[in-house]
């Protein structure tokens, strides 16, 4: 199983105070190591003008394409750093270094079975085949004459996280394979609808460009109604790991669906229970029955700051803030907690709240120094609340692994350190 | 002269145009061209799980043991035990325990995945590489580790689609939503 182990090695962030560029390091993009909790770092503060000030910064075109600064360095993705092997593995969003909705492409979460390919749009084509009335082959350029739409939608994959101890110390440990974009490219439907279904079409197969041809049937309903083929993310073209220069976009579907590198897709009146559908992706029930095709990323929500990790600097106040999203459609309301399941405060949604996408929710709270356990649980349009750990476990037994859309509390200790409860 | 030259290009192109929209006529956009039953066949490689699909050809579970040992013991172990690749044999009897073993005995619905998944995606360092006598060979051995097939099974399009595996009828339908959370005085 892919995810069930990961671990989280970033080192501790040191202070902002505590850093400080030497003067030699203005003109660079690294930061020199020896300037960090330099005996001057006082002389940048008041009353003293900052070095930064005293000289001009880098000039126009230091850097084509930007990244970011480099006291922001240990906001990677989360990689662990154990596995067997690194061609079928994954990486996570750092969610809690993160403010908003949008994830930056470069933190898009990772998922892959064959490596990432490296793919000549030039060279790529999608082929649209089997139950339709004209046999196709799309450029990638004929992708793009399509009428055009750009939507914002979360992606997830189905494994974040298992159903077994320990869970992740942090939130990205915990549910980091989760991010959310804008994406663009043209609704699915109109390039079927090119080619012309047939009335016997009820499934299409996707199929990727990569070393493992990645497959997954999708209800031909989806593909009619909101499923995208996707060649943009957050206004620039797709990353080679987010499917580069074609992806499927299933918004609220497991994340394995959202098949990139999109090569083919053939049309049929079955579905064609690859492995990805069969051995992987399905879901064990304690009886030994399983469930297939379980497609929707139910409602969840998890607090992202105070979060596993992290530590409270002091009593006082402190905003709670986290995500909230759902496959189901919008996030209605998102409760938070803050004496341990006790009683539930309603948390202000930041506008607006997109479908399929994820919401940000905050709340102010003031710390008055003791043990406290936090928690947040999302409602989604539907009326569907975010069940806890012991709730799911009552019903699918521990064997299920994919879809675990608990709630996760986090246990706030007196010197502010905050760690996973569900661990406890 | 030269006026009428550009008359006769503006009616040519107008002749081109009205042809395509004819011939074109169900495509909305007139986006993309006619795929050749040809390149159909050189990138379909998906087989149903009624064997629909399988090519021609035949492997037995004696050569199937010799492409395993050169091409997937060392991800998947000597007997199919797994290791850096999943465990593919044994395990039958343990899904409704709490330690559940899954593997292509225990747990695969359809026998002609197993060609499928093999010829797209494995080996894992050369995707595509075995032919299709090899794939058919290795499968053999597999279904063989788990005693679906005798040792001196031939596997084919006709008798891969005809094994029926055990776990076959123990997938059902997505039965979610299936948890109602309690919201207060829990």
């Amino acid at each position: 199983m892919p995810h069930s182990k990961m671990g989280h090695n970033d080192p501790a962030r040191p202070s902002r105070r505590a850093l400080l560029r030497g003067a030699a390091a203005i003109g660079g993009a690294t930061l020199a190591s020896g300037t960090i909790g330099s005996a001057s770092a006082s002389s940048n503060l008041p009353p003293e003008v900052p070095e930064w000030m005293k000289t001009p910064g880098e000039p126009m075109g230091s850097q084509p394409y930007g990244s970011p600064s480099p006291f922001e360095k240990n906001v990677v993705k989360n990689i662990p750093k154990d596995l067997p092997q690194y061609l079928s593995a994954s990486g996570r969003t750092p969610l809690q270094d993160l403010d908003g909705i949008i994830t930056p492409n470069g933190l898009f979460y990772e998922r892959h079975h064959g490596g990432v390919p490296t793919i000549d749009p030039a060279q790529h084509r999608l082929m649209l085949h089997g139950l339709v009335e004209r046999p196709m082959i799309f450029t990638v350029d004929d992708i793009r004459r399509f009428p055009s739409t750009s939507r914002i939608h979360f992606l997830e994959c189905s494994g974040n996280p298992g159903y077994q101890k320990p869970f992740g110390k942090t939130a990205s440990d915990l549910v980091g394979l989760l991010s959310c974009a804008e994406w663009t490219g043209v609704s699915m439907k109109l390039v079927l609808e090119e080619a012309g279904l047939r009335p016997e079409a009820k499934w299409v197969i996707a199929e990727g460009a990569d070393a493992v041809a990645m497959k997954r049937s999708i209800p031909i309903d989806k593909c009619l109604d909101d499923a995208m083929v996707v060649y943009s993310q957050n206004g620039e073209r797709l990353r080679p790991q987010q499917g580069y220069p074609l992806r499927l976009i299933l918004p609220g579907f497991e994340g394995n669906m959202n098949v990139k590198w999109l090569r083919r897709l053939h049309v049929t009146a079955e579905p064609v229970y690859s492995r990805e559908e069969t051995s992987k992706y399905t879901d064990l029930m304690p009886d030994g029955i399983a469930r297939k095709f379980s497609f929707v990323m139910e409602a969840k929500s998890i607090i992202l700051r105070p979060s596993g990790g992290q530590r409270l600097s002091g009593t006082g106040f402190h905003e709670i803030s986290g995500i909230a999203w759902s496959g189901r459609g919008k996030i209605r309301r998102v409760d938070v907690s803050v004496d341990d399941g006790k009683s539930w405060q309603e948390a202000e949604l930041q506008a607006p709240v997109l479908t399929r996408a994820l919401t940000r929710f905050r709340l102010p709270w003031r710390w008055n120094g003791e043990p406290a356990v936090i928690q947040s649980r999302a409602i989604d349009e539907t009326g569907y609340v975010q069940p806890t750990l012991a709730e799911l476990l009552a019903v699918r037994g521990e064997n299920y692994f994919y879809h675990n859309n608990a709630i996760w509390p986090w246990h706030i200790a007196a010197d502010g350190e905050v760690s996973n409860a569900a661990n406890g | 002269m030269q006026q009428m030259a550009k008359v006769g290009a503006v009616m040519l192109v107008g002749i081109l145009a009205a042809t395509a929209t004819v011939s074109r006529a169900q495509s909305p956009y007139g986006i993309g061209r006619a795929a050749t039953a040809a390149e159909i066949a050189g990138w379909n490689i998906d087989i149903g799980p009624d064997g629909s699909g399988l090519p021609a050809g035949s492997g037995s579970v004696s050569h199937g043991r010799e492409v395993y040992g050169n091409q997937c013991a060392a991800c998947h172990g000597d007997n199919g035990q797994g290791g850096i690749g999943d465990r593919l044999v044994g395990g039958q009897g343990t899904l409704a325990t709490s330690k559940p073993i899954r593997t292509v005995g225990s747990y695969w619905p359809y026998a002609p995945t197993l060609f499928d998944y093999i010829r797209r995606a494995m080996p894992q360092n050369a995707p595509g590489s075995l032919s299709n006598e090899d794939v058919y060979a290795v499968s053999a051995y597999i279904l063989n580790l788990n005693r679906l097939l005798p040792a001196d099974a031939v596997l084919d399009a006709k008798t891969m689609a005809a094994i029926k595996m055990p776990n076959r009828k123990m997938f059902v339908d997505d039965a979610r939503p299936d948890v109602n959370a309690c919201m207060s005085g829990c």
